[in-house]
């Protein structure tokens, strides 16, 4: 006997919608049309809700949920864009373009940036809190890709695209807090590193952080899009 | 082994320590030992021996009051010597038997008699690196009467009925936790002690695991009978070589006899433990972090659910503990859920012990049943505020808690009321301030100490303590506005209310407790650039000079 | 009932912002007659004014005349505009605050200089440690990011604020647009 497919129905910002189970919150919003804001989360890879951007609330319950991860359930109310997710997502993107050196003007990824985009659709026109300026480098050593810490708002994409689509693990994260930072190897030069020179990190990464040398000057959009494509392919053999 | 032969140890120990006429035991924690404590045994050894007297010399664990070691107890009589050097060794050894030496005699009558000793109930009595002194005291005894007569079902059920709340901090019912354990799939389970104590001032746990290492290990066997275990992780903080030492010969001397192992008591249930060392990350102690720590993998918290009980180590269900909840377990089983129950408050049952800190008396560990009044034990237990200063408020719960002004001292100490207060229970930290500490550079000192342990994972936490340091250093350097206040406030919203795992949920306690109890002292930092505790250097601003005119 | 007085200022930027708000073309002598511009780089006027109505300004504050300037502006304008990422965000100016005005300085007058090795002191105002938006400063009532902010977003913004009508700047503009 086949198992009977398990459909719960939920309320989205009132909408009612259907889900299956196991579904996150996100996936179901999305296919309903339902905008809620991501950075961390890239369609093809795991998710590690670490961004915060897509916090929804769950009636009945104090706690903001992560929509990403979170599953749904028969019944739930969930609603994405309160006042209070609202002030919650624009902090959060503040605190992002205080933390580093994001200086939107003379970046790779003007325009195609999704920080950026974020601070637009989110009504983000300043930043409150004070610039920190940190001192980052640049790694240029890799013959072809560049990386920019300035630029850099440790979503992990990279990190995770690369261990778990490319499976060569070359990134990773070292230090803590404020003072994490993405690196190669056991923080070799990228040039010097065991990356397979593949590209994938640089399509995925949301800003200006991960750029290809050969499209300085030009318009750099990314395509990160062929993930979801790869894997089904990878699944259907 | 059996109970018939525990009690044979138990025996013979008994009969090996009737052939003393005294017992002296030395304090060996830390706290004593690096006032020379070590020293003293020895002399105290060569003192009784060339007495002829029939004395027993032990080292112990923690005794209490940290702040007058080295401290020695005379049995049977009880007398409790303080600030004992080597040199007093003779003086001792030579009123055995008679008058006690009254200027070392230490009058703490009040500072026990508002205790109730249960987790503690070893400390100060048998060596921590004997296992049949263990024993002696009904060691392993409850792990034995679980398998021999009770269902894991019939632990779980006792653990509830006990009304245990999870002593690290988050105060979950620890048989609700078990039960969920207990009920998850699949054959392959794990019990994880976490003794990753990192909260600044707190060493509840250090004193446990070194001064009663088996209580451990016995609390975690027990529970995994009860969850259907088979593997046990301790998670201890490599800056506790001490307790990783004990443990690790009371793993070697539990599994000898067979009380670790297989088929365990000759029955089916096997169980072994294996110690993993922290790498100093306090957020090794959130338990998804914990998690990735053991398996080998960086020390980050993941979003629950999942939440460890169903997939934990491994993806297996995986009980997770404090040591001071482990601690507790061999009792419960051995007097009954209801026993426990009797002790504490409504929602609040047994007891607690708080590492008690900062500008008190008597500096040092203490257990007290729960409901007990603040005022009790800071004053009574603790001796009050020393120096002629006043108390200005106590801070529990570590960087996750907050502080509770003068005018709360009459709260009953539970996980509810603290809570209502703005702080939390925390594992057991009880840092005391007087007059001469600045709220705002507590708040700040607390934030840094969040923002450097912040695992760096999600941005609310990451860079949201570090731009809170930020404004909390404006405002003790004077040069805040109210703006930042506000800011400061708004932001303490978001980390709280975003953050990943409990560390930054919990992170902004300490700056919005000290908001709600000692806002005057931010606006005088912020209005009138003063410092009213005088700790934080305020730069008297420099009357505006004249600029220069420049050409522009 | 009189026009309302506009003063555009000109600190720490490229006067890429004054470039845009040129470029608003012929719509400028619409702009005119709904404000009056009592100061501003492109015109005489040489002290600020003691009554503004709107003032905007471009560019970071980077120097101790830059802060003594923002600070009379704002006492002395009723509505005080960020324009452009300079202003708003410290943008390009302000990546020398990581490595600091010494390296700066050093680096542009002394390594680089072939002749005359010395860094300015008389004449030029004093840098300030770190660059900083005019918000750090002094309060901001309206922020305008771009990169310029385009031609187009400058005349919907100054017909919004002038004829009291809402003004939603995210449907504007972006940092670096």
């Amino acid at each position: 006997m086949s198992e009977a497919v398990d459909v719960k129905t939920l309320q989205i910002n009132g909408h009612e919608v259907s889900a299956l189970r196991g579904q996150t919150i996100l996936q179901v919003a999305r296919e309903n049309d339902i905008d809620i804001p991501t950075l961390c989360h890239l369609d093809g890879l795991s998710d590690v809700g670490a961004c915060r951007l897509c916090l929804v609330e769950i009636k009945g319950s104090n706690k903001l949920l992560p929509a990403c991860v979170a599953t749904v359930y028969e019944g739930m109310e969930v609603t994405t864009d309160t006042e209070r997710l609202q002030k919650h997502r624009k902090t959060i993107l503040e605190l992002l373009f205080a933390e580093r050196n994001h200086i939107c003007s003379v970046c790779v990824s003007n325009g195609h940036c999704e920080l950026q985009s974020l601070a637009q659709q989110e009504g983000v026109t300043h930043v409150r809190f004070p610039y920190r300026n940190p001192e980052l480098t640049v790694d240029a050593s890799h013959e072809r890709f560049t990386v920019d810490h300035n630029r850099c708002v440790l979503c992990t994409r990279c990190v995770r695209v690369c261990a778990e689509v490319e499976g060569a693990h070359v990134w990773d994260v070292m230090g803590r807090g404020i003072n994490s930072t993405i690196i190669t190897d056991l923080n070799d030069n990228w040039g010097e590193s065991s990356c397979t020179r593949c590209g994938k990190c640089v399509q995925v990464c949301p800003t200006g952080a991960l750029f290809d040398k050969s499209k300085i000057g030009s318009d750099h959009p990314k395509y990160p899009d062929f993930l979801p494509y790869l894997n089904e392919m990878r699944e259907a053999q | 082994m059996t109970i018939e032969e525990l009690e044979q140890i138990a025996k013979s120990v008994a009969l090996e320590n009737a052939k003393y006429d005294y017992e002296v035991n030395v304090c060996l924690d830390l706290a004593c030992a690096s006032q020379g404590a070590d020293k003293l045994r020895e002399a105290l050894v060569a003192a009784a021996d060339a007495s002829g007297k029939k004395v027993l010399v032990r080292r112990t664990g923690c005794m209490g009051p940290c702040s007058s070691g080295p401290l020695v107890r005379v049995d049977p009589d009880e007398t409790l010597y303080r600030h004992v050097s080597n040199t007093n060794a003779d003086a001792i050894v030579a009123s055995l038997g008679g008058a006690p030496v009254a200027e070392l005699q230490c009058d703490l009558n009040e500072h026990f008699d508002l205790q109730t000793r249960v987790v503690l109930e070893n400390a100060g009595h048998i060596d921590p690196e004997k296992i049949d002194d263990y024993i002696s005291r009904d060691g392993y005894k409850a792990l034995l009467t679980a398998l021999a007569e009770m269902t894991p079902n019939g632990v779980v059920h006792r653990i509830t009925e006990s009304g245990l709340r999870g002593r690290g901090g988050g105060g979950y019912p620890t048989g609700l936790k078990w039960g969920t354990v207990a009920k998850a799939g699949g054959d392959l389970k794990y019990v994880v002690c976490n003794g990753d104590e990192g909260d600044p001032g707190a060493f509840m746990d250090r004193s446990v695991m070194e001064g009663d290492p088996h209580r451990v290990i016995e609390g975690m066997a027990i529970a995994a009978y009860a969850v259907g275990a088979s593997k046990g992780f301790i998670y201890v903080r490599a800056e506790y070589p001490v307790a990783v030492a004990r443990l690790t010969s009371a793993l070697r001397d539990a599994r000898r006899p067979g009380l670790l192992g297989s088929n365990i008591s000759g029955t089916t249930f096997n169980f072994d433990i294996e110690i993993r060392l922290g790498a100093g990350a306090f957020v090794c102690g959130e338990e998804t972090a914990l998690i990735a720590s053991i398996e080998g993998r960086r020390g980050t918290p993941k979003p629950r659910p999942p939440y460890p009980a169903v997939s934990g180590l491994w993806g297996k269900p995986t009980l997770i503990n404090n040591v001071e909840t482990y601690a507790n377990i061999a009792p419960i089983v051995r007097n009954g859920g209801k026993w426990f129950a009797g002790m504490g408050s409504e929602r609040s049952k047994g007891t607690k012990v708080f590492a008690l800190t900062g500008k008190i008396t008597n500096t040092g560990l203490v257990e007290v049943p729960m409901g007990i009044k603040l005022r009790e034990i800071i004053e009574v237990i603790g001796g009050g505020v020393p120096g002629g200063h006043t108390f200005k408020a106590v801070q529990t719960g570590g960087p996750s808690g907050g502080c509770i002004p003068a005018e709360l001292l009459d709260l009953g100490v539970s996980y509810d009321a603290l809570l209502a207060a703005g702080s939390i229970m925390g594992s057991g930290g009880m840092i005391v301030m007087d007059d001469t500490s600045c709220m705002v550079n507590v708040a700040k000192f607390f934030i840094e100490f969040c923002m450097t342990e912040s695992c760096g994972k999600c941005i609310p936490c990451r860079a949201g303590t570090a731009q809170m340091h930020t404004l909390l250093t404006r405002i003790c350097e004077g040069s805040a506005t109210m703006d930042d206040l506000e800011l400061l406030e708004e932001l303490c919203s978001t980390v709280k209310e975003a953050s990943l795992c409990g560390l930054g949920q919990t992170a902004p306690n300490p700056v919005l407790s000290t908001l709600k109890y000692f806002r005057n002292e931010y606006i005088e930092h912020i209005l009138h650039q003063r410092c009213p505790a005088g700790v934080c250097k305020i730069e008297t601003p420099v009357a505006d000079q004249p600029a220069v005119e420049v050409l522009a | 009932m009189s026009k309302l007085k506009l003063a555009t200022v000109w600190l720490d930027g490229c006067s890429g912002c004054h470039m845009s708000f040129l470029d608003m073309d012929e719509r400028l002598l619409e702009v005119a007659e709904l404000v009056d511009v009592v100061y501003s780089p492109i015109v005489d006027t040489k002290e600020f004014p003691d009554h503004v109505d709107i003032a905007l300004v471009e560019g970071a504050v980077a120097s101790v005349d830059d802060e003594k300037k923002i600070k009379r502006i704002r006492a002395h304008s009723k509505l005080l505009v960020a324009m452009g990422d300079c202003a708003v965000a410290g943008n390009v100016p302000s990546m020398r605050n990581p490595i600091g005005p010494e390296a700066i300085l050093n680096r542009a007058y002394i390594e680089n200089a072939s002749a005359q090795q010395q860094i300015p002191c008389v004449v030029v105002p004093k840098l300030l440690k770190v660059v900083r938006p005019i918000h750090e400063f002094v309060k901001v009532d309206v922020f305008l990011p771009g990169c310029p902010p385009s031609a187009d977003t400058f005349h919907s913004a100054l017909v919004a604020l002038v004829t009291g009508s809402p003004l939603d700047v995210s449907a504007l503009t972006r940092f670096g647009a």
